[in-house]
């Protein structure tokens, strides 16, 4: 049941209230239903307010627009909390985000004790999101949070696109990234989810978001 | 939550890592997925899935999938001795995979010859005369049928016209494919005498009383498990006392609920 809805930015922060689920481990993420869709959208909890769930989501096609436009009272099936978080045992963290991979952050700064932010946008309306996690540095376009980067970062844990990823691994090659895939089930049973880990096709919703080191 | 069948993803001979990713797209009314038989091989299927797979308590059937003739054989045999395995079925009509150069009533009787189960041939909806399909495999030995497999789709995206999918097409699945499995299934069952497990876009118990109307004995569930894990129970509700279904899941990718109607017996598939 939808208890309330607020526009941050461009996004919109769709509030649920929690009823028998657990909010899990920062990075963990819940298939919301979409209205009028075949198919439920992976969401990666974003905020867990006494009671409550709370979802930021970037409306970029149907089932995103689906979402934002909820109604107060308005019901949806939840399922989650589903797949890997982020690892929590680190002495220096660092939270590393681009556009909506600002999502998971804030759940994860409060699990962390408001740690050192970066957060990267594409534009100044995109950055208002930031008022999320207050403290942290904004980079706007076409400035990138890498840049922000120094030499000796900590434990650092990303999200955000693809590039934005590859960038921050290629700068801090054992930083937790939390990456996305396609869904269809979000629990394990489609394998439509897959990337590529150590050549074989992993189920990101099984072993990721944030996934582990085979190694 | 009870059920009287759980059917697996499809296995093959040897282990399948399946087709490149995006592997799965919403369409309009509907999805479609290019898995590709993503599996561990019938030999590690044995030894790890079907133990996990026999904890849920209910009946086990097992897809099988191949190449060749020989391959459907090969997997049959295998499992002809796993005392957990009570219906094989036969997935003659994967559109994600280049499938065998033999027919389906060829493959058939390949497995037919390598086993004692049950066998039930699942067939494509994309032939023109599906009713022919069915006589031909019950001739060469089938115990049943299943209907339907996915159909080829294609989805574009918005801005560069190129396929959603990264191996192009993929299987069509959900609602909009209800239609066309109801035709199949009712052309089927006026063709031959065997039971028929019905699915396609399955949502409702609605659709189901549809399916048994139509003439099948059984109904799968497949899409609508990704959107609602606990459809079965919703389903089963939703009939109340016109026939008692179930739905299992598994760590793989769920096809179907399915009934005897006759035993109001219901059966629903990982
Ligand atoms: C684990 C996980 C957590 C997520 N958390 C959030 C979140 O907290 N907030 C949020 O707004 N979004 C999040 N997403 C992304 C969100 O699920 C997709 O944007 C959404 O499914 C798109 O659906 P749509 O119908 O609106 O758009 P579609 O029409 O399906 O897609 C629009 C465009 O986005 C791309 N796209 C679609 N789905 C995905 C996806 N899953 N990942 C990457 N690109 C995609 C498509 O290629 C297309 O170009 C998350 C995704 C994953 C996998
Ligand atoms: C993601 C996905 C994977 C599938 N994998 C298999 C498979 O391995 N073997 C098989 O026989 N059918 C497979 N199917 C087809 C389904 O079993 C079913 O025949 C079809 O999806 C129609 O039912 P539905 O509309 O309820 O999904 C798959 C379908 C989907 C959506
Ligand atoms: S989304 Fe279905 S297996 Fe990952």
């Amino acid at each position: 049941m939808v208890s309330a809805t607020e526009s941050v930015g461009p996004f919109t922060l769709l509030r649920l209230e929690r009823g028998e689920l657990e909010p899990g481990v920062p990075g963990q993420f819940f298939m919301l239903e979409a209205p009028g869709r075949v198919l439920p959208r992976p969401m990666s909890l974003c905020q867990a307010p006494h009671g409550e769930l709370a979802f930021l989501i970037d409306p970029i096609g149907p089932g995103t627009r689906a979402l934002c436009a909820l109604r107060i009272g308005e019901a949806i099936h939840v399922l989650g909390p589903l797949g890997n978080g982020f690892d929590l045992d680190l002495s220096r963290p660092l939270l590393v985000a681009g556009g909506i991979g600002i999502a998971p952050m804030p759940y994860l700064a409060a699990a962390l004790g408001d740690p050192p932010a970066i957060l990267g946008f594409r534009t100044e309306h995109h950055a208002e999101a930031a008022g999320l996690l207050p403290g942290a540095e904004i980079v706007v376009e076409p400035r990138l949070v890498t840049e922000l980067l120094q030499d000796d970062p900590g434990d650092v844990l990303a999200c955000g696109p693809e590039p934005m990823l590859e960038a921050v691994r290629r700068r801090v090659p054992r930083a937790q990234l939390a990456w996305e895939a396609r869904m269809a089930c979000g629990y394990g049973a489609c394998y439509g989810c897959v990337v590529e880990i150590d050549g074989r096709y992993r189920r990101l919703c099984v072993d990721g978001p944030v996934v582990r080191d085979a190694a | 939550m009870q059920l009287d069948a759980f059917v697996t993803k499809t296995v093959t001979p040897q282990a399948r890592e399946g087709n490149p990713p995006p592997r799965v797209v919403e369409t309009e009314s509907g999805m479609l997925n290019s898995i590709g038989l993503q599996n561990p091989g019938i030999d590690a299927f044995a030894r790890e899935s079907l133990p996990r797979i026999s904890e849920l308590g209910v009946p086990i059937w097992v897809s099988v999938g191949g190449f060749s003739a020989h391959d459907y054989a090969d997997v049959c045999e295998r499992l002809d001795g796993e005392a957990s395995v009570e219906v094989i079925e036969l997935n003659l009509s994967c559109p994600n995979v280049e499938g065998a150069p033999e027919t389906a009533a060829e493959l058939v009787a390949a497995a037919r010859a390598a086993t004692t189960k049950p066998l039930y041939a699942k067939l494509s909806p994309a032939t023109w005369d599906v009713a022919e399909s069915a006589r031909a495999v019950a001739a060469a030995g089938a115990d049943g049928l299943s209907l339907v497999n996915t159909i080829r789709g294609l989805a574009l995206d918005a801005t560069a016209r190129r396929p959603q999918l990264a191996r192009g097409a993929g299987g069509y699945s959900g609602p909009a494919l209800r239609p066309i499995a109801l035709a199949c299934v009712h052309a089927c069952a006026r063709a031959v005498a065997l039971p028929i497990v019905g699915m396609g876009g399955v949502t409702s118990g609605d659709d189901v009383l549809d399916f048994l109307a139509a003439g099948a004995s059984a109904v799968a569930l497949g899409t609508i498990l990704f959107a609602d894990p606990f459809a079965a129970s919703r389903i089963r509700a939703e009939l109340g006392d016109a026939v008692l279904p179930a739905l299992a899941l598994s760590e793989h990718e769920i096809h179907g609920l399915v009934g005897h109607s006759a035993s109001r017996r219901v059966v629903s598939a990982e």
